[in-house]
């Protein structure tokens, strides 16, 4: 579902002495359908930069992506919207929404995009916040003012909506009380079973041991630093 | 595993297509060699500092001003017609029907003078209704939709404040079912919290209705959340363009850098 092949990023600062900064070599890595695969590391070793570069909002130097048989690397833009319309999933550590529209709006605005009538959109929306105990006095709110751990079960409800075959899940169970980790890992689970190939950063090691059948160390990706 | 879910980018033509377009104001440079295609759906955004040619471009594609060379290619009903080379009658016909422009400032847009109602209904009188009550029912529809209480058609619109007007100067260009919208800094003279309404009203009538949209805002934080694209131009050149988050995430050019880096977070 997911192949990585001979990928690598740099990043050209053109206002800093037109610096080229080398972040990541020769990346590989696949994931089938039903796959879970987590990737470790510690920080700043290039797991969001990989997860970026698969959702298509880095661009990469050499390599192909391939996502449901496209390949991220080389689409045109419109290709790359309409796979992330119907195909691949992102569940992001921030939530990103126009300010004052209302919770459930935001949460089937995914459907809705994908021509799914309004009524039954809201009501996919209101099942999946119910079941991530965001309390209904909210649903009519926009997110915008919600804690912390209200976000991201917001945007976890936003990445969960529609049955993506191919899902990037960043710290999804971050600031998650222990009912709600749950909720989480098991709507994870249930995304495997149905056939989603998923890559996740878990920094939760019991989480990763549950949902991950295999772990790759971004760190072998890394451009060797010349001494 | 069910294929049904996977959704294919469709083999179409595109709505518009931009060949080489360029307009110099004598030696000075407005646009030079702009070149795009835009498809059925999609919300382009343009940005740039002021005098970047955004809005000569805009000018340019709406038919508003000649370019001095190039091609604007619009799939009419007729076929792909080039309507810098059209009938001023045809062009004008198209401005009425299939296409739509809404000016940064209202009263740019909007005959002030006239009644809510008659703006709206106006745009409909203009394509051929003729039937009073379907002309004031639809325009109380749209009224609606964007917003502006059914107790406000027979008000002028200078009694409106800045949002209401712009509302209004939206519903009065898509009462016709336009395909194709070119909006010039919509939500530049409104106050932020008026702004965010506008912009998911303007998001939910993109997704609803279809439209292709061409969007010139200097403002990043707009082109976020409502452009699928974004084109970069500086001093009448375009200099980056791509998908929107990609732009704005690992911008390439060395301008689009500094225009990134210098946004003000809150």
């Amino acid at each position: 579902m997911i192949k990585i092949s001979n990928l690598s990023k740099s990043f050209t600062l053109h206002n800093q002495g037109a610096a080229v900064i080398p972040v990541m070599t020769g990346a590989h890595l696949s994931v089938a359908p039903g796959e879970c695969l987590g990737l470790v590391g510690a920080s700043g070793s290039g797991k969001s930069t990989l997860m970026r570069l698969i959702w298509g909002n880095y661009v990469a130097a050499t390599g192909s992506i391939l996502v449901g048989g496209v390949d991220v690397a080389r689409a045109a833009p419109r290709e790359i919207i309409a796979l992330r319309r119907g195909t691949l999933g992102y569940v992001s550590q921030f939530l990103r929404v126009v300010p004052r529209v209302p919770t459930v709006d935001v949460v089937a605005e995914p459907l809705l995009t994908l021509g799914v009538a309004q009524s039954e959109a809201r009501a996919r929306a209101e099942h999946l916040l119910a079941q991530l105990n965001i309390p209904e006095r909210l649903w009519s709110l926009s997110p915008t003012t919600f804690s912390g751990g209200e976000q991201q079960r917001v945007n976890i409800a936003r990445g969960f909506v529609h049955p993506y075959p191919a899902m990037l899940l960043d710290e999804p169970t971050a600031s998650l009380d222990a009912v709600n980790r749950e909720v989480v890992l098991t709507l994870i689970e249930a995304a495997k079973a149905r056939g989603a190939a998923i890559i996740g950063i878990f920094h939760d090691e019991a989480a990763r041991a549950r949902l991950c059948d295999r772990v790759v160390d971004v760190t072998q990706f890394s451009p060797a630093v010349p001494a | 595993m069910d294929l049904s879910i996977y959704v294919k980018v469709k083999v179409q033509e595109p709505l518009l297509s931009v060949q080489g377009l360029s307009k110099f104001y004598g030696k000075r440079i407005g646009c030079d060699a702009v070149s795009f295609d835009l498809f059925p759906g999609e919300v382009l955004g343009i940005v740039g500092e002021s005098g970047s040619g955004k809005s000569t471009l805009l000018s340019c594609l709406a038919g508003h001003l000649a370019p001095d060379s190039g091609k604007v290619i619009f799939d009419t009903a007729q076929g792909p017609r080039d309507t810098v080379v059209m009938g001023e009658a045809e062009r004008r016909r198209l401005g009425r029907t299939d296409w739509a422009f809404v000016h940064q400032n209202p009263r740019d847009g909007l005959r002030m003078g006239v009644s809510a109602g008659g703006n709206v209904g106006e745009r409909l009188m203009a394509v051929g209704a003729r039937h009073y009550g379907d002309i004031r029912g639809q325009a109380l529809d749209w009224l609606g939709r964007v917003e502006i209480a059914a107790d406000r058609i027979d008000d002028r619109p200078t009694g409106f404040s800045g949002g209401m007007q712009q509302r209004l100067q939206i519903a009065r260009n898509l009462v016709t079912g336009p395909r194709l919208v070119f909006m010039d800094e919509p939500t530049g003279g409104l106050d932020v919290s008026v702004q965010a309404r506008l912009l998911d009203l303007l998001r939910g009538l993109v997704r609803q209705m279809g439209l292709s949209a061409i969007i010139v805002t200097h403002d990043l934080a707009v082109v976020r959340l409502l452009a699928d694209r974004l084109m970069v131009m500086k001093g009448g050149h375009v200099v980056e363009q791509g998908l929107t988050d990609q732009v704005l995430d690992d911008p390439q050019h060395a301008y689009t850098q500094l225009l990134v880096a210098s946004v003000l977070h809150v």
